[in-house]
C-alpha cells in the first residue's frame, strides 16, 4: 500500500508536467486553431535559460521568475513574428510552421548547449516525507503541487478576469469580438505569452527528473496531446485533469502491469490518442460549461 | 519541348547511369538514400499535394518497412527484394490504422496521430526485441537471401557491387513509382485512400533502407527524419518533380553542407536541425502554403482534374 501511495505521487508529479503543457497547447488551439508543435520544445528552451541563469549563479526562484517572464515576453514575440502573418491560412501550412519551430528550437538548444543532459541542481529537496508508514517524495510533491498551483492561477485568470473574458470572446468569435472592440490580435498574442509561461514552468519542472538536453519533451509532448484531447483541445479543465490522470495511469500501468516492461509508455499514449479521436474529442467534456 | 528543356533529364540521367560507377561505394550507397527519401517524399506530395494533410511519422512507417524486410529476410529467409511489396502492404496496413480514426474529423489530425506512430515504433521494437533484435538490430549482410552479397549481381554484362546494385534497385523503383504517384493524383481521391499510398510509398523507401545497410535498428531512422522528411516535402511543392528531388538531397546533405559553414561546429546534429527548422519556417512564412498548393505546382505537372 505504501508503494502505491509513492507510484501515485510519482504519477502526479510527471502528470502535473504533461497536464501544464496540455494547458498551454490548449491556450494555442483555441487562439490559433493550430496543434503547436513546438509547445515541448518552447518549454525545453525556457529550461535551459533556467539553468544557464542558475549556472551563473542566481538563485533558483529568481531565476524561475526572469524564465517565466522571459517566456512569456518570447511567446508573445514568436507569435507576432511568425504565427500571426500566417493565421487564417492553411492548417497544414501552421501545423508545418510548428514543426519547422521545434527543429529550430531543438537545433539552437543542441548547438548553444550541446546534446548532453546537464546536470540540474534540484531546487527541491531530495528527502522522503513519511505519511502513514510510506516513503514519499518531497521532490514530487513539490512538483505536483506547483503544477497544481499553476493550473489553478490560469484557470482563474482565464475564468473570473476581464483578460480571460476578452480571450474567450477572441478564441470563439473572433469577428465579433473585434468589433465589439476587443483587441484580438494582442490577446491572441497574450494566449501564446501564457502558453509559453505555462511551458516554461513545466519544463523547469521537469529538468531534475525527466534530464535536462534537448529532446527532453519529445515525447511528453505525445503525453500532453493526448492529455488536451480529453477535453477536445478546448477545454483547458479537462486538459489539466487529464495530465494528471494520464501521469498517474501511466506510472501506475508501469508498476503494477508486468507486460508493459517500464518501456511502453510512448506505444500506450499513441494508443489513446486514437481511441480519443474515435470517441470524438469535444464531444467527451461539455466543451463550453468551464472551457475559456 | 525544347531540345534546351530536354537537355537537363538527359544530362541527369546520364550522370545518374556514370556516377555509381566513378564513385566509391559510400558516396553510391548516400545516393541510394537520396532515392530512398525520394520515394518517401514523393508519398508525401501525394498526401500534402491532393488532400491536405500531412505526416509527421513518415520515419515511421519508412521503420516498418524496413522491420518487415529485414525480419522477413533475417528470421524466415525470404529473398530481399521479394519483401518489398510486404513492406508497402504493412506501412499501407498502419497507414490505414492511423488515418480511420484521425482523417474523419476537420482538422490536422492526421499529423497528430503519425507522430505517435512515430514516437512509438522504438519502444515497441524494444520491447519486441526477439523479433526485431531490440535496440542493436539485426544485421543479415552476407546471407545467402540477400540479392548483392559478394558482387553477385550482374545487370546488363558488369558484375555490380553490393552498393551499386542497390543504388540501381532503388532509382528503378523512385522511377517506377513516379509515373504510379502522378497517375493516382491525377484526379480527386478520398484522402483515407492517398494516406494509405503515402504511407506505402515510405514503406518502400524504408524496405529499400534495410536492402542497402542489409540491416535495421531504430537509430537507423531517428524521429528527426519524420520531420525532416515533412519539411522536405514542403519544399518539394514548390517546383514540379524538382523540388521532391531537391527535397531528398537536402535531407541526406544538408548536414555536410551545414559543417561547410565557417564557424559551425561540424560535429552534432545541431546546426543542421537548426538549419533545417528555420528553412521551414522561412518556406511557409514566405509563400503561404494556401495562395501556392495548386495543381501546376506538384511533382506531376501537367496533371487534369
Amino acid at each position: 500500500m505504501a508503494g502505491f501511495a509513492a507510484h501515485v505521487v510519482t504519477g502526479l508529479a510527471s502528470g502535473g508536467i504533461y497536464a501544464l503543457l496540455a494547458l498551454g497547447l490548449v491556450l494555442t488551439h483555441r487562439s490559433t486553431r493550430t496543434l503547436n508543435f513546438a509547445q515541448g520544445e518552447l518549454a525545453t528552451l525556457s529550461a535551459f535559460v533556467c539553468w544557464a541563469l542558475t549556472a551563473h549563479g542566481w538563485a533558483f526562484w529568481p531565476a524561475f521568475g526572469v524564465t517565466v517572464l522571459l517566456s512569456f515576453g518570447g511567446g508573445f514575440a514568436l507569435h507576432g513574428v511568425v504565427i500571426r502573418p500566417v493565421e487564417g491560412g492553411s492548417p497544414v501550412g501552421v501545423v508545418l510552421l510548428t514543426v519547422g519551430l521545434l527543429l529550430a528550437i531543438n537545433g539552437l538548444d543542441a548547438w548553444i548547449w550541446g546534446a548532453g543532459a546537464k546536470h540540474v541542481h534540484d531546487p527541491f529537496s531530495t528527502a522522503t516525507v513519511h505519511v502513514a508508514g510510506g516513503a514519499l517524495s518531497k521532490q514530487s510533491l513539490w512538483t505536483a503541487g506547483v503544477a497544481l498551483a499553476v493550473s489553478l492561477v490560469v484557470g482563474a485568470l482565464l475564468a473570473r478576469t476581464k483578460l480571460g473574458l476578452g480571450l474567450r470572446a477572441a478564441a470563439t468569435s473572433p469577428v465579433e469580438a473585434r468589433f465589439a472592440g476587443v483587441p484580438v490580435g494582442a490577446l491572441v498574442a497574450t494566449a501564446w505569452g501564457l502558453a509559453a509561461a505555462v511551458g516554461a514552468v513545466a519544463g523547469v519542472l521537469a529538468s531534475p527528473t525527466f534530464g535536462l538536453e534537448p529532446n527532453m519533451m519529445r515525447t511528453v509532448l505525445l503525453y500532453a496531446f493526448a492529455a488536451a484531447l480529453l477535453g477536445g483541445l478546448r477545454s483547458p479543465l479537462a486538459a489539466v485533469v487529464g495530465g494528471f490522470a494520464l501521469g498517474v495511469a501511466l506510472e501506475l500501468l508501469d508498476a503494477y502491469v508486468h507486460w508493459i516492461d517500464g518501456v511502453l509508455r510512448p506505444p500506450v499514449a499513441f494508443a489513446l490518442v486514437l481511441t480519443l479521436l474515435l470517441a470524438r474529442p469535444g464531444r467527451l467534456v461539455g466543451p463550453e460549461r468551464w472551457a475559456a | 519541348m525544347t531540345r534546351r528543356m530536354a537537355a537537363l533529364p538527359a544530362a541527369l540521367l546520364v550522370a545518374a547511369v556514370v556516377l555509381p560507377i566513378v564513385l566509391s561505394d559510400y558516396r553510391t550507397g548516400r545516393l541510394a538514400a537520396v532515392g530512398a527519401y525520394f520515394i518517401a517524399i514523393l508519398g508525401l506530395d501525394l498526401l500534402l499535394g491532393r488532400g491536405r494533410q500531412v505526416s509527421l511519422g513518415h520515419g515511421g512507417f519508412m521503420a516498418l518497412g524496413a522491420y518487415t524486410t529485414m525480419i522477413l529476410v533475417a528470421r524466415h529467409g525470404l529473398r530481399d527484394v521479394a519483401t518489398i511489396p510486404v513492406a508497402a502492404c504493412v506501412a499501407g496496413a498502419a497507414g490505414l490504422v492511423v488515418a480511420l480514426p484521425s482523417l474523419r474529423l476537420r482538422g490536422i489530425y492526421f499529423a497528430l496521430a503519425t507522430f505517435g506512430l512515430a514516437v512509438s515504433i522504438p519502444p515497441l521494437a524494444q520491447k519486441f526485441d526477439g523479433l526485431t533484435g531490440g535496440s542493436t538490430g539485426i544485421a543479415f549482410y552476407g546471407s545467402s537471401h540477400e540479392t548483392g552479397s559478394g558482387g553477385s549481381v550482374r545487370l546488363v554484362g558488369l558484375s555490380l557491387s553490393h552498393t551499386q546494385w542497390t543504388y540501381a534497385l532503388t532509382w528503378a523503383i523512385a522511377a517506377a513509382l513516379f509515373p504510379f504517384a502522378w497517375w493516382v493524383a491525377r484526379k480527386r481521391r478520398p484522402t483515407t485512400l492517398l494516406a494509405v499510398a503515402s504511407a506505402a510509398y515510405a514503406g518502400v523507401a524504408g524496405s529499400l533502407v534495410a536492402i542497402d545497410l542489409a540491416f535495421f535498428s531504430p537509430n537507423a531512422i531517428p524521429l528527426e527524419v519524420s520531420l525532416y522528411l515533412a519539411a522536405a516535402a514542403t519544399l518539394g511543392l514548390y517546383g514540379s518533380i524538382w523540388g521532391a528531388l531537391l527535397g531528398a538531397f537536402v535531407v541526406e546533405y544538408l548536414g555536410d553542407l551545414v559543417g561547410q559553414i565557417p564557424r559551425v561546429p561540424a560535429s552534432g546534429p545541431g546546426p543542421t536541425t537548426f538549419v533545417f527548422g528555420a528553412l521551414l519556417v522561412a518556406f511557409v512564412l514566405a509563400r503561404p502554403l494556401v495562395a501556392t498548393i495548386s495543381r501546376r505546382k506538384l511533382p506531376w505537372r501537367g496533371e487534369r482534374s
